[in-house]
C-alpha cells in the first residue's frame, strides 16, 4: 500500500517506524524540516520529500497520484485539512486521514467533515489520550485499560499484590472465587518476561496480569489481584494544555473534585472561563508550598500532564512524597517510561502508544475494529470481525481448531451484544467480534490474515 | 563488527554470483570448445564456498550497522574480483597467470575495460561471453541486483545500495522501498540492454557480438569480442548506435526510469546535470573535430566527424571502445580526451569518472567566490534544478575532489616506482581510476606489458574508482577498526 505521511512530528514518526518495518507499507514522508527528514531516511526504508505539506506540487512529488492513503499529521489543523482537500480534488486519493485538534470542527453535522473538509477519518490523539487517562483515574490500580466492542468489553493490565485473594494461588481457582463471573487472563508478565497462562499458573506478587472481561465485571476481577483502593474523589492535575483542559472538563462532569495547576496565567484564565467547578491554580506543579497549601496529602490522584517529560516525572514524584495516594505521569520518551517503572510513580502513561493504537487499524487490511499497542508496543490487542464465507478460517470452527500463532489468545467474543468468554470448544459464528491478545507483534499479520475474507467475495 | 552476519550476506551474494557461470557454461557445452569443465568447476566451487559461508549463519537476523555495510561492499567486490578470475585461471586457452586473471576480472567488474588479452578473435566464445557478462553485472552493480531480487538484506540494504551507487546525493529514492528502487533501476538497465542488442543485431552484428557489445555498452565497460573493438565492424550505422547507447548509459538511470514511468522526456531537459553533460560532450566534440580537420588527420571531413564524435563519447562516458586508433591523432587530443574522462558521466549512471554533477558543483562554487568578490554581502546559494544544494553535499564534493586528486597523483608515482614510464603511469592510473580502459603510451591498446606489481596497483585503482573512493578508503582507515 502506498502511503503518504505529512508531518514528521511525534505521531508521524511513530507511525512511519511501525509501518516501514512491515511488508507492504511503502511510505513517503513529507516535512519542511530537511535535517529531520534525512535523519529518518537513514533510519527507515522510506522515501522523503521536503516541502510544505499542503502544496500541490509537493504532494505530486510525493507520489500522491497513485497513493492509496494520505495521513495528514502536521502541527496545524488547517494544513492537514487543506492537504486532504488538495489530495481529494487533484489526485482523487481514496483514503484521507487527518489529525484535527480543534473540537469546533467536529461540532458541525457529520457530513461536514467528509464532504466539506474532504477528510475520510479524523484522528484526534488528544481526545483518545484524555479518554484513556480518565479511565485510568477511574479504575484505581489498573496500569492500562483498553475498550473493545464499544466499551462492552475491557482489557485491563494490573499489578498483583499480596493482599489480593488470588495471589499465590493457581489461576483455575479464579473460577471458584468468582463463580458467577467469566473472565480470561490473556497474559502474565513476570519481571518483564511473558508467561503463557494456563490453569496451573500461580500468580505471584508484582506480576503484571492482563485480563479481559465484560466491563461490568472488571472491578470484581481486579479485586482478586490486589486490595482495591477506595474510590477516587479528589484529583489534582498539573498542566492545563489541551489534554489537561479536556480531562478536567470530563472529570468535573462526573462530580469529581478537580484541581488544575497551570503556570501560565493567561492560559489559566482562559481555561477557568470554560470550566465550571474545577479550581484552577496559577503556579508551578513542582512548587512544594503550593502543593501543601492545596492539600496534596488529601488527593486520591495526582496526574502530571504538561508537555515536558522531565517536569512531569519530577512533579509526580514530589506529589507522591508529599502524600498523594496515587500519582501518574505522562511520558513521551519510551526510554523514560521503562526507567520510571521502578520508581514511586504508579503509572507512566505513554500518549504515543495510544495515538498509534488509534491510527493503526486504518492501515491494516482485513476486518479490524480496533488495534491497541501494549507493553510499549511489543504486544498488541486487536478486535477483529469474523465474516462468513467459504474460505473463512475462523467461522464455524471451535477455538481449538483455529490455527493461532504462538502466544496468541482469544480473550472474548461479542455476539449480538452478548459478551462471551470462550472456552476451547466455543464455536465462532458469522459477525462475531473476536478480541485477541497477540503476545509478539511479529505474529500480527498471521492473525489478521485469519480474519481476511478472500477477494472473490468482496 | 558482526562477523557472522557479514558472512551470511557475503555467502548469499556469492551463491548469487555463482549463477552467472551458467550461461557461459551453456555456451561452452554448445560449442564443445573444452571450456565446459572450466565453468562447471567455477560454478560448483563458488556455490560450495557461498553455501559454506551462508548455511551456518543463515539464522542471523540482526540489522546491518554502518560499518558492516562498508565492509560487506568492499569484501564482496574483492571476493567477486577473485572468484570472477577463477574461470580465467582454470582455462587453458587463454593461459593466464593469477595476476592477469584478477586484473582482467577486476577490469570487467568495475566496467573499466582494460585488458591484458590479445588475439580475442581466436578465444573460445564462452570465455569471450563471460568477459562481457561480468562487465554487465558490474555496471549497475551486483549488490543493487541483490537488493532488488532478495529482501534478505533488510533495512541495511540501503546502506549497501548507497555504497555502490555513484554520485554525491544518494538520498533521492525513486520509490519508498529500497528493493523497489533497485528493481526499477535494474529493469531499466535490462530493458535498454535488450533494446541495444536488438538494434545492433539489426544493424548487422552477429547475434553473439550484438549481445556481447550491448552488455559492454550499457555498462560503459568497453570490452569487445574483437581486438579491433568497434572498428572491426567498420560500419557508420553500428558506430552511431553504439554512440547513442553510450550516451544513454552515461545519463542518470533515475531519469530513464521517470521517462518510462511518466511517458515523457521532459525530465531530461529540466535536469541541470544532463544539460551540463551534453554541453561538455558538445564542446569536446567541437574541439576534437576542428583539430582533426585542421591537422588534416583524415582526408575526408566526414571521417573526422565520425571518428571524432565516437572517440569523444566513448572516452568521456568512460566506455573505452575504439573506432579509430588514437595513435595517429594529433598528440593533444588523446590527452584532452583522458582529461575529459575525469568528468565522466552523470551520477547514478554506469559511467565512471568524478561525475558531471560534482564537476558542476565545483565550478559553480568557484564562480560563487568570484561573485562574492564583487558583492561581499550577497547571499549566494548554489542551486541545482532550482533547489539550493545543502552545504554538507558541497563539502563532501570538495572532500571527494581532494581525495581523487591525491589518489591520482600518489598512485601514478607508485606506478612509476613499479617500472612504468611517466606517460604510461599517469595515463594508466587515469584510465583505471576513471574506469575508462585504454590509456596512452604502453597501455594505449592493452595492459600486457605492465609489470606484475603494476597490475596489482591498477586493479586496486579500478576498485577505488568504481566504489568512488570513500567506501574503499573508509575500510582502510585505522578508525574503522577501532570500536
Amino acid at each position: 500500500m502506498k502511503i503518504i505521511i505529512l508531518g514528521a512530528g511525534q505521531v508521524g514518526t511513530s507511525i512511519t517506524e511501525i509501518l516501514s518495518r512491515e511488508a507492504g507499507g511503502d511510505i513517503t514522508l513529507v516535512d519542511i524540516d530537511e535535517a529531520r527528514l534525512s535523519l529518518l531516511q537513514n533510519r527507515f526504508d522510506i522515501r522523503t520529500v521536503h516541502g510544505h505539506a499542503s502544496h500541490p506540487d509537493v504532494l505530486r512529488e510525493a507520489g500522491c497520484d497513485d497513493a492509496e492513503l494520505i495521513l495528514a499529521v502536521t502541527n496545524s489543523d488547517e494544513t492537514n485539512i487543506v492537504a486532504c482537500r488538495t489530495a481529494a480534488f487533484l489526485f482523487h486519493t481514496p483514503k484521507k486521514i487527518a489529525r484535527i485538534r480543534a473540537t469546533q470542527y467536529f461540532a458541525e453535522n457529520s457530513s461536514f467533515i467528509e464532504k466539506g473538509l474532504g477528510v475520510d477519518h479524523i484522528i484526534s490523539p488528544e481526545q483518545i489520550v484524555t479518554t484513556e487517562l480518565q479511565r485510568l483515574i477511574e479504575r484505581p490500580g489498573a496500569l492500562q485499560v483498553l475498550d473493545f466492542a464499544n466499551g462492552r468489553i475491557q482489557l485491563v493490565a494490573i499489578k498483583a499484590y499480596n493482599d489480593g485473594p488470588l495471589v499465590g494461588h493457581h489461576l483455575r481457582e479464579l473460577k471458584v472465587h468468582l463463580s458467577s463471573i467469566e473472565t480470561r487472563v490473556v497474559a502474565i508478565y513476570r519481571q518483564g518476561q511473558a508467561i503463557m497462562p494456563d490453569g496451573n499458573t500461580v500468580i505471584e506478587e508484582n506480576d503484571e496480569v492482563f485480563f479481559i472481561a465484560a466491563t461490568e465485571h472488571i472491578r470484581a476481577v481486579m479485586s482478586e489481584m490486589r486490595k482495591l483502593d477506595k474510590p477516587v474523589h479528589t484529583i489534582m492535575l498539573a498542566g492545563a494544555g489541551n489534554i489537561g483542559f479536556r480531562l478536567a472538563e470530563a472529570l468535573e462532569q462526573k462530580n469529581y473534585k478537580v484541581k488544575l495547576i497551570e503556570h501560565n496565567p493567561e492560559r489559566a484564565n482562559e481555561v477557568s472561563k470554560h470550566l465550571k467547578r474545577t479550581i484552577v491554580l496559577i503556579g508551578d506543579a513542582a512548587d512544594e508550598e503550593l502543593l501543601k497549601m492545596e492539600n496534596i496529602d488529601g488527593m486520591d490522584v495526582f496526574c502530571a500532564i504538561t508537555n515536558d517529560d522531565e517536569a512531569n516525572i519530577l512533579s509526580a514524584m514530589l506529589a507522591k512524597q508529599l502524600g498523594a495516594r496515587r500519582v501518574m505521569s505522562i511520558v513521551n520518551r519510551t526510554a523514560y517510561a521503562d526507567l520510571i517503572e521502578r520508581t514511586m510513580i504508579d503509572i507512566a502513561y505513554s500518549p504515543k502508544q495510544a495515538t498509534i493504537g488509534s491510527v493503526l487499524p486504518k492501515f491494516r487490511t482485513g476486518a479490524l475494529e480496533a488495534v491497541h499497542s501494549l507493553r510499549l508496543g511489543t504486544a498488541e490487542a486487536i478486535e477483529a470481525i469474523a465474516l462468513d464465507d467459504k474460505s473463512s478460517k475462523v467461522v464455524g470452527r471451535s477455538i481449538d481448531e483455529i490455527p493461532l500463532p504462538k502466544g496468541t489468545i482469544i480473550g472474548a467474543i461479542l455476539r449480538d451484544d452478548e459478551v462471551i468468554i470462550p472456552h476451547h470448544d466455543t464455536v465462532i459464528v458469522d459477525k462475531d467480534h473476536v478480541i485477541l491478545f497477540v503476545q509478539e507483534k511479529k505474529h500480527i499479520n498471521e492473525v489478521v490474515a485469519l480474519f481476511q475474507v478472500s477477494a472473490f467475495f468482496i | 563488527m558482526q562477523s557472522r552476519l557479514i558472512f551470511k550476506v557475503l555467502g548469499f551474494l556469492i551463491i548469487m554470483f555463482s549463477v552467472s557461470m551458467l550461461p557461459p557454461l551453456f555456451i561452452g557445452w554448445y560449442d564443445k570448445d573444452g571450456t565446459l569443465q572450466v565453468f562447471l568447476q567455477s560454478w560448483g566451487g563458488l556455490l560450495l564456498l557461498g553455501a559454506l559461508m551462508w548455511l551456518p549463519n543463515r539464522r542471523q537476523s540482526d540489522e546491518l550497522r554502518i560499518r558492516d555495510g562498508f565492509l560487506i561492499v568492499v569484501l564482496f567486490w574483492l571476493v567477486l574480483a577473485l572468484s570472477g578470475a577463477v574461470p580465467f585461471i582454470l582455462s587453458e586457452d587463454p593461459q593466464m597467470s593469477i595476476v592477469d586473471a584478477v586484473f582482467e576480472s577486476m577490469s570487467g567488474l568495475t566496467t573499466t575495460g582494460a585488458t591484458v588479452l590479445t588475439g580475442l578473435d581466436h578465444l573460445p566464445r564462452s570465455i569471450l561471453y563471460y568477459r562481457q557478462q561480468i562487465q554487465w553485472l558490474g555496471g549497475m552493480g551486483i549488490i543493487v541486483l541483490a537488493v532488488a531480487i532478495a529482501p534478505v538484506l533488510g533495512v541495511g540494504g540501503m546502506q549497501l545500495f548507497r555504497a555502490e551507487t555513484p554520485g554525491p546525493m544518494k538520498n533521492n529514492k525513486l520509490t519508498p522501498r529500497i528493493t523497489e528502487t533497485a528493481k526499477a533501476l535494474w529493469l531499466v538497465y535490462f530493458g535498454l540492454t535488450v533494446l541495444a542488442a536488438t538494434l545492433y543485431f539489426a544493424a548487422g552484428m552477429s547475434l553473439f557480438d550484438a549481445i556481447g557489445h550491448s552488455f559492454s555498452t550499457m555498462a560503459t565497460g568497453g570490452f569487445s569480442t574483437h581486438d579491433a573493438s568497434i572498428a572491426y565492424f567498420n560500419s557508420p550505422l553500428i558506430e552511431g548506435l553504439v554512440m547513442l547507447f553510450m550516451l544513454l548509459a552515461g545519463i542518470n538511470f533515475s531519469l530513464h526510469y521517470l521517462a518510462i514511468h511518466r511517458r515523457s522526456l521532459r525530465h531530461y531537459f529540466f535536469d541541470s546535470e544532463v544539460k551540463a553533460y551534453l554541453l561538455i560532450l558538445f564542446v569536446l566534440s567541437l574541439i576534437t573535430i576542428s583539430l582533426l580537420i585542421y591537422k588534416g588527420t583524415f582526408s575526408e571531413t566526414t571521417s573526422a566527424i565520425r571518428y571524432g564524435l565516437f572517440q569523444v563519447i566513448t572516452t568521456v562516458t568512460s566506455t573505452g571502445f575504439t573506432a579509430h586508433s588514437l595513435n595517429y591523432w594529433p598528440g593533444v587530443l588523446p590527452v584532452l580526451l583522458i582529461i575529459g574522462s575525469f568528468v565522466g558521466g552523470c551520477a547514478g549512471s554506469t559511467a565512471g569518472g568524478m561525475k558531471v554533477i560534482r564537476v558542476e558543483l565545483l565550478l559553480r562554487q568557484g564562480r560563487r567566490e568570484i561573485d562574492r568578490l564583487l558583492h561581499p554581502s550577497a547571499v549566494l546559494p548554489i542551486k541545482l534544478n532550482k533547489r539550493p544544494v545543502p552545504d554538507s553535499v558541497i563539502n563532501a564534493v570538495w572532500g571527494f575532489f581532494a581525495l581523487y586528486v591525491a589518489s591520482f597523483v600518489s598512485l601514478s608515482l607508485l606506478m612509476m616506482v613499479s617500472g612504468s614510464d611517466i606517460v604510461t603511469a599517469f595515463s594508466a592510473i587515469a584510465a583505471t581510476l576513471n574506469n575508462l580502459g585504454p590509456g596512452l603510451g604502453e597501455v594505449a591498446d592493452n595492459y600486457r606489458s605492465i609489470s606484475d606489481p603494476g597490475k596489482w596497483i591498477l586493479s586496486f585503482t579500478m576498485l577505488l574508482g568504481r566504489l568512488e573512493l570513500f567506501s574503499l578508503l573508509v575500510v582502510l582507515t585505522p578508525a574503522f577498526w577501532k570500536r
